[in-house]
């Protein structure tokens, strides 16, 4: 009996990928486990392992073909006699002209996976966004902007600065060999070696205190978690000894050390893996709390974070790393700490966000100017010192405030954005300013109600429009 | 390998019968082709997020269950599918929760890593690395108030061993003398991060040995081998003399999860392990060299366990998603 084999999704952001590589050939048996392929990801070369028994009958995808999409049938199998007409294989091998259905309802799930993996992949405006807000930055006039990830603008800002000061070192788990667990350390090990490089156990507390210790011992360490989430083992550290240590000791010394990672819910990995901080840290005095959106921005900020004489909260995205923005080609480009950036210029109403929800905020924006709402954008890029001059400004001028986070509405960074704007320009508001947040629960796994429970597009456009009084 | 343990075919030595023999073949298989399932419908973007599979460890937590008695707890981390169809959990309530519906274990809500049963005593399901050991040392603390007699067997891998809770854990075990079997998984990578990379002693056995906790190095890859040392474990803890370590040397063949490029070690070194140690490829030859069953009986069975776990898969990708109500339920009592 002939089935195919499909190509497989090899990472939970996957749509498409390449053939590199046949391991087999027409005719050959095969055994599960076998490794029949290889593929490579968006992220990575992946072996792809047979999951059933039998005889290539054909390679339909020559190897060396790019964009082969997911569920795409790349050879046929004819099954052995013994295993018998019950075994008859679904899923990626799948008996021809059968289960159509599931395999088109697979289809339609991966690609909802990626619309909510990947919520705004960058547009040409979103780009333009971007240079535009660059333009007010401190960037010379006819600086050349060169095209490159989040991910990438990262790397470049650690390699800089450990090209730039001797003391600066990376520790985390899978930093070094594997080149990270989302790939951000890439290359580092192969510049800086193993002194620099260093992979830890997974012992968080211990690490980072031990962070804490040498930034004491006068290192400038950079402390990545594999995920925030991670980083719940080590908030001790984070907080009692990195965060207190310069109060209580009355200003003789400080902790420069930098906490980064990526922050805020993935695709699908349910209640402990998903979840944004950006409050928690907010909320401490002796931090510092960076969540850039821009690949600029993450470069220039990530730069500034780790000359900083103080503990540094760097919160990244997972779902941002792979997106693509200009970042001015500078020898040392530094943004500075602290200091929000009104992104677009509106009259209507001032939408404030962070990390990932700008671009969702970008995205809203273009929605309303269809609507004839003009909103104003404000990225906060630092979360403490929180730039309120900024907001306060914006919503003088707009009388009108949505706030816009993926964490939970109890104690949110809206929570306290709006405190401060009904603290200092109660006179001036029009509409009470509404908080766009996270559902207030655990982050279930289940895809339609894990898209229930994130902020979408349509929640900030709804929220912008009831504060204008319009529906 | 080396280490001498229990390297002979400790099946005679273990006198295990026909029955149990067959019971085992046939929960190893259900495992490895239920996770080969599982791999699939991942492939298919039917299963989302992270899933880590169980191949190649299968006969760690059959051995290992058979020596519970009922009443006993389990507690494991994120890698528990396995576990969960060997505690009895129902294959059609797991593959559900794998692809996120209402009839999931969860209700879908959990996924892969988080799923639970009263029923069976099952603890989860845990995706913070090292949480699950105070948790299980916790339900053995319970056992012990309330005189139960159940002990609690409490799962956790070789990268778990380095995180200091697990320490904090074992001395709270040894001081209050509370019956729980730590059953360590060393299957000899965390990730990308070999043992020899991350740890400063590799004798994971020995890692209770400031806290007088007895331990012993086991074949994860022989079930009867596991079986017998689960079960002179077991007695231990539930006879009230505290703690007790067992290393289960096994293999993981899969990546770390499904998005796991595996660079960090050699293809010829998977395929060296699959050939020469396969936990359930051997034991049948065993079982049939010993007559205990013949070749077709096992051609049969796997017939059996494709029919569960097609079923299953079928069950688990028809089945509805939870309602949207669902969303905030169960957040507090
Ligand atoms: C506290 C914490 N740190 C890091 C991670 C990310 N992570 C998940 S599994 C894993 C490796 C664990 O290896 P091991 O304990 O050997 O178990 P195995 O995966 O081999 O079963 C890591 C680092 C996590 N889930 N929790
Ligand atoms: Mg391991």
């Amino acid at each position: 009996m002939a089935t195919q084999i499909l190509m497989p999704a090899l990472s939970p952001t996957m749509e498409e990928g390449k053939l590199a590589k046949w391991l087999v050939h027409e005719g050959d048996d095969v055994k599960c486990g076998d490794i029949l392929a290889e593929i490579e990801t968006d992220k990575a070369t992946m072996e792809f392992e047979a999951v059933d028994e039998g005889r290539i009958a054909k390679l339909l995808v020559p190897e060396g073909t790019e964009g082969v999409k997911v569920n795409q049938p790349i050879a046929e199998l004819i099954a052995d006699g013994d295993v018998g007409e019950e075994a008859a294989p679904v899923a990626a091998t799948e008996t021809k002209g059968g289960r159509q259905e599931t395999r088109q309802e697979a289809r339609a799930e991966v690609r909802q996976g990626e619309t909510r993996a990947k919520p705004a992949a960058p547009t040409a405006d979103d780009t333009q966004q971007a240079e535009a807000a660059l333009a007010d930055a401190e960037v010379p006039e006819g600086t050349e902007l060169v095209t490159m990830t989040v991910r990438e603008a990262l790397r470049d800002a650690m390699a800089e600065e450990m090209r730039r000061d001797a003391s600066v070192f990376l520790m985390g788990e899978e930093v070094a060999q594997y080149q990270g667990a989302y790939k951000v350390s890439q290359g580092l090990l192969d510049e800086f070696g193993p002194e620099r490089v260093i992979d830890t156990p997974i012992t968080e507390h211990g690490f980072a205190g031990l962070g804490v210790g040498a930034a004491f011992g006068g290192l400038r360490p950079i402390v990545e978690f594999m995920t925030w989430n991670f980083a719940m083992q080590a908030m001790d550290q984070l907080i009692n000894s990195a965060a207190k240590t310069r109060y209580m000791s009355g200003g003789q010394m400080g902790c420069p050390i930098v906490f980064r990672g990526p922050n805020g819910p993935a695709a699908r990995v349910a209640a402990q893996h998903s979840q944004d901080y950006s409050s928690w840290y907010a909320h401490v005095p002796g931090l510092k709390v960076i969540a850039p959106y821009f690949a600029a921005d993450a470069k220039g900020l990530l730069k500034a974070a780790i000359r900083d004489p103080n503990p540094v909260i760097f919160l990244e995205n997972e779902i941002v790393y792979g997106r693509s923005f200009p970042v001015p080609k500078l020898d040392d480009y530094v943004v500075p700490i602290g200091k929000a950036r009104v992104l677009r210029e509106g009259k209507d109403v001032t939408v404030v966000a962070h990390s990932i929800c700008v671009g969702q905020m970008l995205e809203a924006a273009e929605k309303l100017a269809g609507e004839g709402i003009e909103a104003e954008l404000i990225d906060l890029r630092t979360l403490r010192p929180l730039d309120t001059a900024t907001v306060i400004a914006s919503v003088k001028k707009t009388n009108r405030m949505v706030t816009v986070e993926q964490g939970w509405p109890i104690c949110s960074i809206g929570s306290e954005l709006g405190a401060r704007v009904t603290d200092e320009a109660f006179d001036y508001l029009d509409a009470p300013p509404i908080k766009v947040t996270g559902k207030d629960v655990p982050m279930p796994y289940a895809a339609n109600l894990e898209k229930l429970a994130l902020p979408s597009v349509d929640d900030i456009v709804t929220a912008a429009k009831a504060v204008c009084y319009r529906t | 390998m080396a280490e001498a343990a229990r390297q002979q075919d400790s099946a005679e030595a273990a006198g295990t019968d026909a029955a149990l023999a067959k019971k085992f073949y046939r929960d190893m298989l259900l495992i490895r082709r239920f996770e080969e399932k599982a791999g699939q419908l991942y492939g298919m973007g039917l299963i989302g997020g992270f899933c880590h599979l169980y191949i190649g460890q299968e006969a760690v937590v059959v051995g290992m269950q058979a020596a519970l008695k009922p009443g006993d707890q389990v507690i494991t981390a994120y890698r528990d599918h396995g576990h969960m169809l060997a505690t009895g959990m129902d294959p059609k309530g797991v593959m559900a929760e794998l692809t996120g519906r209402a009839a999931g274990y969860s209700k879908g809500k959990g996924g892969s890593m988080h799923m639970f049963s009263v029923e069976q005593r099952f603890y989860g399901g845990h995706g913070i690395v090292g949480a699950q050991v105070p948790i299980g040392t916790g339900l053995a603390f319970s056992n012990k108030y309330k005189k139960s007699g159940a002990i609690c067997l409490t799962y956790f891998g070789d990268g778990a061993a380095n995180q200091g809770q697990v320490y904090e854990s074992f001395n709270m075990a040894e001081l209050w003398k509370l019956p729980v079997v730590y059953a360590i998984e060393n299957n000899q990578y965390a990730m990308g991060t070999s043992i020899e990379r991350s740890s400063a002693t590799r004798e994971l056995y020995k890692r209770g040995a400031s806290f007088d906790i007895p331990g012993e190095l086991v074949d994860g890859m022989d079930v009867e081998a596991v079986h017998q040392a689960g079960l002179e474990a077991t007695e231990y803890a539930r006879s009230g003399k505290g703690p007790i370590i067992l290393e289960l040397k096994t293999y993981r063949y899969r990546g770390h999860s499904m998005s796991d490029p595996a660079k960090y070690r050699t293809r010829e070194e998977v395929q060296e392990v699959r050939e020469k140690r396969d936990p359930i490829e051997h034991f049948g030859q065993k079982l049939v060299q010993r007559g205990l069953v013949r070749e077709d009986e096992l051609k049969a069975t796997d017939k059996e366990i494709r029919h569960i776990v097609n079923t299953a898969a079928e069950f688990a990708t028809e089945s509805a998603e939870p309602a949207a109500d669902e969303l905030t339920t169960d957040v507090t009592a």
